[in-house]
């Protein structure tokens, strides 16, 4: 007989995973008439709407097995991607942000998105350090100045005429690729390195994690700077999928991020969660709600229903953080 | 054999105030290499003062501590521990969400590839000491991969005190290491402490416990009302005399007291 603790803890969200897809099959069946599942472009639009969020949702797990939270991701994209792209514009760009730096090779608007996003979450991560302020109060200040900030680099103008080979990097499956790159690399890196192991301290106790020796303060700065980093990457990702940057760009995406971590079995309490878990949140987010447009649900309908799920997941959390409090 | 080379900690006139309160009094402590030493006195008697001064936790209001010969400020219990004085707490300050070998290497941990913070993890070898040190322990962990909150008590304190005594530390202090185990899990620990006097590491042990006292320790100090009140050879003397001088009252009415 296999016992239920033999299984990987994510065992039991791909299961629901796949009872939410077999789910809307069969009502695809019953009230479209149509195969859900059968449509192979739909998963193709399902894996490419969530591969940006999900890019953020990578950085979020680690803040949150931390115990802290970041709630900058979208706003951080918005910025990252509006100041990359005005170092992406085409030759032949009309009024471009700076004439004097145009057609550059692609890897400069990469390299400014991501300093970007890493500037934003080291400040992040320098508050919660140093200050004593809370995460969820120092990382609100940068969603709503990196909007603003955004707004204010082009006076509110969109930018746009990217060069081609910029918007290269935004098509076809590209993001998706992307995502699944940085995913498996900080699965790893979770799982094996020094920083990984570290991040669970913190999380789990960071009294004892202090007393440990590990420089708890230099390693949230880490973490939030990396948070912050794969941020300004899903930005630079977006503005090239999009072929332009607006500073209204990625809105919600923070919340679609940690509604992913969440469902995903990463505990909020901190020290507990993996990537792997995250993107099995991310792609369940991404089949609700092309689930709900494949059945023709309005769209508030939709958002009820993943903010029950996520309800749902933290409260399923609570329990088992009761549990092993009353073992211990 | 009061050589300067023998004695590994030593406090002069170490005084502790909290606003009006005098917490500890120009205690002159000295503890020499290898010694296993209680530290008893009724609640409020400054011995976790004591403690808290030479661990770093807190900073003397006066007073000297002098560590192998050198006079030492600890400004956090991380300087100390660096200078080889593992403290076990009674909170035990481990990591709930880690295995045993994570917490028992945690921040010194061994390594396959150096690469700064993303240096990869030398797990195997991390299990495979942590089995040795567990070993030498006695102590029973069905699976050492389980994480360390989903352990008992017990197991859990001898995780916390393999953790000091698995290090080549210089001193260890353990602050009611027993006060929350049971029968069978503190014949455990108390196991462990007679391994380390073995392995000649100095020990100083807090403990309500008389009789654990006398089972383990080659010398008492009695703590009173902030002071050190007496300093005794355990082979020398007996429960009555120490619960007088804990107390400061005399004669032997002590028989039947439960602590004894």
């Amino acid at each position: 007989m296999f016992k239920r603790e033999n299984l990987p803890a994510e065992a039991s969200i791909f299961a629901v995973f796949v009872g939410i897809a077999v789910l809307f099959e069969v009502l695809g069946w019953a009230f479209v008439g149509k195969s859900f599942l059968g449509n192979v472009q739909r998963l193709e639009i399902i894996i490419l709407q969530v591969s940006i969020f999900g890019i953020i949702a990578v950085g979020v797990t680690q803040v949150i097995i931390t115990s802290g939270i970041d709630l900058s991701g979208g706003a951080v994209l918005a910025l990252s991607a509006m100041v990359a792209a005005s170092f992406a514009q085409s030759v032949d760009a009309f009024a471009p942000i700076f004439p004097q730096f145009l057609g550059l090779p692609i890897i400069i608007p990469i390299a400014v998105g991501l300093a970007v996003g890493a500037a934003c979450g080291w400040i992040n991560g320098a508050i919660t350090a140093y200050t004593g302020i809370p995460p969820f109060i120092a990382t609100l200040g940068m969603l709503v100045t990196a909007r603003a900030v955004a707004v204010i680099y082009t006076k509110g103008q969109p930018v746009y005429s990217l060069s081609d080979s910029f918007t290269a990097i935004g098509s076809g499956a590209w993001p998706v690729l992307v995502f699944f790159v940085v995913a498996v690399i900080f699965h790893l890196i979770l799982k094996h390195t020094v920083y990984g192991k570290h991040t669970y301290a913190i999380g789990s106790n960071e009294k004892a994690a202090r007393v440990a020796g590990i420089n708890v303060r230099r390693h949230k700065i880490m973490v939030y700077t990396i948070a912050g980093a794969l941020s300004g990457l899903a930005g630079v990702v977006m503005c090239s999928r999009a072929t332009i940057a607006q500073s209204g760009m990625g809105t919600m995406y923070e919340l679609d991020a940690i509604s992913a971590v969440v469902i995903g079995g990463t505990s909020l309490f901190g020290g507990r969660g993996r990537i792997s878990g995250t993107v099995i949140g991310v792609c369940i987010l991404g089949v609700i709600t092309s689930g709900f447009t494949f059945l023709r649900i309005d769209f508030y309908y939709q958002e009820i229903v993943k903010g029950m799920i996520i309800v749902g997941a933290v409260m399923l959390d609570q329990r088992r953080q009761a549990k092993q409090r009353s073992r211990a | 054999m009061n050589n300067q080379d023998d004695i590994i900690l030593r406090t002069e006139n170490l005084t502790k105030r909290y606003g009006g309160v005098h917490a500890l009094e120009e205690a002159n402590f000295t503890l020499k290499k290898g010694e296993h030493v209680a530290i008893v006195g009724d609640n409020g008697a400054g011995k976790s003062t004591f403690v808290r001064q030479i661990t770093g936790v807190e900073q003397p209001t006066s007073g000297d501590i002098f560590f192998e010969g050198k006079r030492v400020e600890f400004s956090s219990p991380l300087e100390a521990r660096e200078a080889g004085i593992e403290s076990v707490f009674q909170d035990l300050a481990l990591c709930n969400d880690l295995d045993v070998p994570s917490n028992l290497f945690l921040g010194r941990e061994e390594l396959l590839f150096k690469f700064g913070p993303f240096s990869i993890l030398d797990e195997k070898k991390m299990m495979q000491k942590a089995k040795a040190v567990l070993e030498r322990t006695a102590i029973k962990i069905p699976n050492l991969s389980n994480h360390v909150g989903d352990m008992s008590g017990g197991q859990r304190q001898c995780v916390a005190i393999s953790r000091s005594a698995s290090f080549a530390s210089k001193l260890i202090i353990m602050d009611e290491p027993t006060a929350a185990l049971g029968v069978q899990e503190t014949t455990q620990v108390e196991n462990i402490i007679r391994g380390l006097k073995e392995q000649g590491v100095p020990l100083i042990l807090i403990s309500h416990n008389l009789r654990q006292v006398f089972n383990l320790v080659d010398k008492i100090w009695v703590f009173r009302r902030g002071r050190i009140v007496g300093e005794v050879i355990a082979a020398e003397t007996d429960g009555n005399e120490i619960v007088s001088m804990i107390t400061g009252m005399q004669g032997g009415v002590h028989e039947k007291a439960s602590y004894i």
